[in-house]
């Protein structure tokens, strides 16, 4: 994916909705923050996801995150491919990295969350 | 703290210039990481890896009763430790917990100091105070160098041959005949150096201490010699994970105030035979009476990680707390430290860690995990 056309979390999530689908995933920018990934925990087809509240975790030597939806919906398709090897997420974040893929509620919209250059900008400040 | 408080060792310029992640350890600023922590690891293990820890406190005694009065305050012989060697031991409170582990080096009195005690940057003003508090003797004197000095490690399988063209230790002692745990003067690239066949990474390597001005002079000359090996710099992250894999207590998880040594299994380091040190007694009656948890190795299910205070289950029960956990590099294995009671501390005892939501599976394995390949 190209991420200029993506939607981003504060917590660094991304977001690509095609039709009431979303797909999932974490920015290059969480993946070099977070470093040396090791393992990471996805829910399974049919669980339901909210905005806000975390749908997994990530762990890294260093540290434990929690990863956030920044939609409402359910769990259609899980990337098998990053559960069995999580330095998929580390080398192509935006593309075979993705995470979980979301039936989200029609009308679902996009525009709360950040733009690729808002979300730069966080970076950029440090936040 | 804000990062301008922070304490900056000699070659806190360095490391901002190579990019590091610069984090807060006790008060200092020290790099966590330069870029990867499992590539640093590897590379200590496989090659050489070069660590700042001019952060530690560096002690020295001076004074003719200053071993004997040492020997009252550790849990191991140093009176009598041979000139040029160096001991692992632990300051103890009245109650055997540990206040602190630390090296103690016995150096050559020419030098002005008898002694240098090293011991862990979270603990230098503790330790100060302790020994302040049960006074040194008249004659006596413990001087803090750690400002004045700056301690750099080297250390995996590449690290002693590397050095060992740089240095020249008095006496005409080729480096690689210094043998584990002796110290000896000399030069390192040039620059007066006290050099010791000592470690925290499970490997073989050296650990050296030159004046704060020159400590950036040998970090580069060692990382320009070592190079070609395939040697790094290496931060605190790497030298945790390495410390793990070799079952090396780390203060603040297996050692607190709370936890003995007989607890961590340190006895090694332990003689309650000598004459009184603090804490014996306590020891004394904890050897007799037995104690209620120890220190173990566990290997868990899976990738995910136990992490510090995570409870340690066996049937559902909780029967002890992990005390330190990673994803170890080399093992390619989920490793943590806990201590256990001791029914559930024998090897193969099934147990479980608490990781959040999740029991996960954990044996109790034999440690260290790590054992470098004797050569």
């Amino acid at each position: 994916m190209d991420p200029s056309q993506l939607r981003f979390s504060e917590t660094h999530e991304w977001i690509a909705l095609d039709g009431d689908i979303a797909t999932i995933g974490i920015t290059q920018f969480a993946v070099e923050q977070l470093t040396d990934l090791v393992h990471i925990e996805l829910p399974g087809p049919g669980e339901e996801v909210r905005a806000g509240e975390p749908f997994g975790e990530i762990e890294s030597v260093k540290a434990v995150s929690d990863l956030y939806s920044p939609v409402d919906g359910t769990v259609v398709e899980v990337n098998e491919r990053v559960r069995d090897d999580v330095s998929v997420v580390s080398n192509d974040p935006y593309g075979e990295g993705w995470l979980i893929k979301v039936r989200v509620k029609p009308g679902t919209s996009l525009d709360d969350l950040l733009t690729h250059e808002q979300y730069q900008q966080q970076i950029a400040e440090g936040a | 703290m804000a990062q301008n408080d922070l304490l900056k060792t000699p070659l806190h310029d360095w490391h901002v210039g190579a990019g590091a992640r610069l984090v807060d350890f006790a008060g200092w600023s020290m790099p966590v990481q330069y870029r990867s922590i499992v590539e640093e690891h590897v590379a200590c293990r496989s090659a050489a890896g070069l660590f700042d820890i001019s952060h530690m406190g560096r002690l020295y005694l001076r004074g003719d009763r200053a071993g004997e009065w040492l020997d009252g305050l550790v849990t191991n012989r140093v009176a009598t430790l041979p000139v040029g060697r160096a001991r692992y031991a632990l300051i103890t409170n009245e109650r055997g917990g540990t206040k602190d582990d630390v090296l103690v080096y016995r150096l050559t009195e020419e030098q002005g100091y008898g002694y240098l005690v090293v011991v862990n940057a979270a603990n230098r003003e503790k330790i100060l105070g302790w020994f302040a508090e049960h006074g040194p003797p008249s004659g006596v004197d413990v001087v803090d160098r750690t400002f004045e000095t700056g301690m750099i490690a080297f250390q995996g399988p590449k690290a002693v041959e590397v050095a060992h063209r740089l240095t020249e230790l008095e006496g005409g002692l080729p480096l690689a005949e210094l043998r584990y745990y002796r110290s000896a003067r000399g030069r390192v690239a040039g620059v007066p150096a006290l050099v010791s066949r000592t470690g925290y990474t499970g490997e073989d390597g050296i650990e050296v201490i030159v004046n704060a001005d020159r400590t950036q002079e040998v970090w580069e000359a060692l990382l320009e010699a070592a190079k070609d090996v395939g040697a790094r710099p290496c931060g605190l992250g790497a030298r945790d994970t390495l410390r793990l894999e070799a079952a090396l207590p780390l203060y603040g998880h297996e050692l607190t105030e709370e936890i003995t040594p007989l607890e961590a299994r340190l006895d090694f380091a332990v003689k309650l035979d000598k004459p009184d040190f603090i804490g014996k007694e306590a020891l004394v009656r904890q050897r007799a009476e037995g104690v209620s948890r120890l220190r173990v190795g566990l290997v868990l299910e899976g990738k995910r990680i136990a992490r510090q205070d995570m409870p340690v289950l066996a049937s559902g029960q909780k029967v002890g707390f992990v005390s330190s956990g990673t994803f170890a590099p080399t093992l390619q294995k989920s490793i943590a430290m806990a201590f256990v009671q001791p029914g559930y501390s024998t090897q193969g005892s099934q147990l479980a860690v608490q990781v959040r939501q999740q029991a996960v599976s954990a044996t109790v394995v034999e440690l260290p995990f790590y054992k470098r390949p004797r050569s």
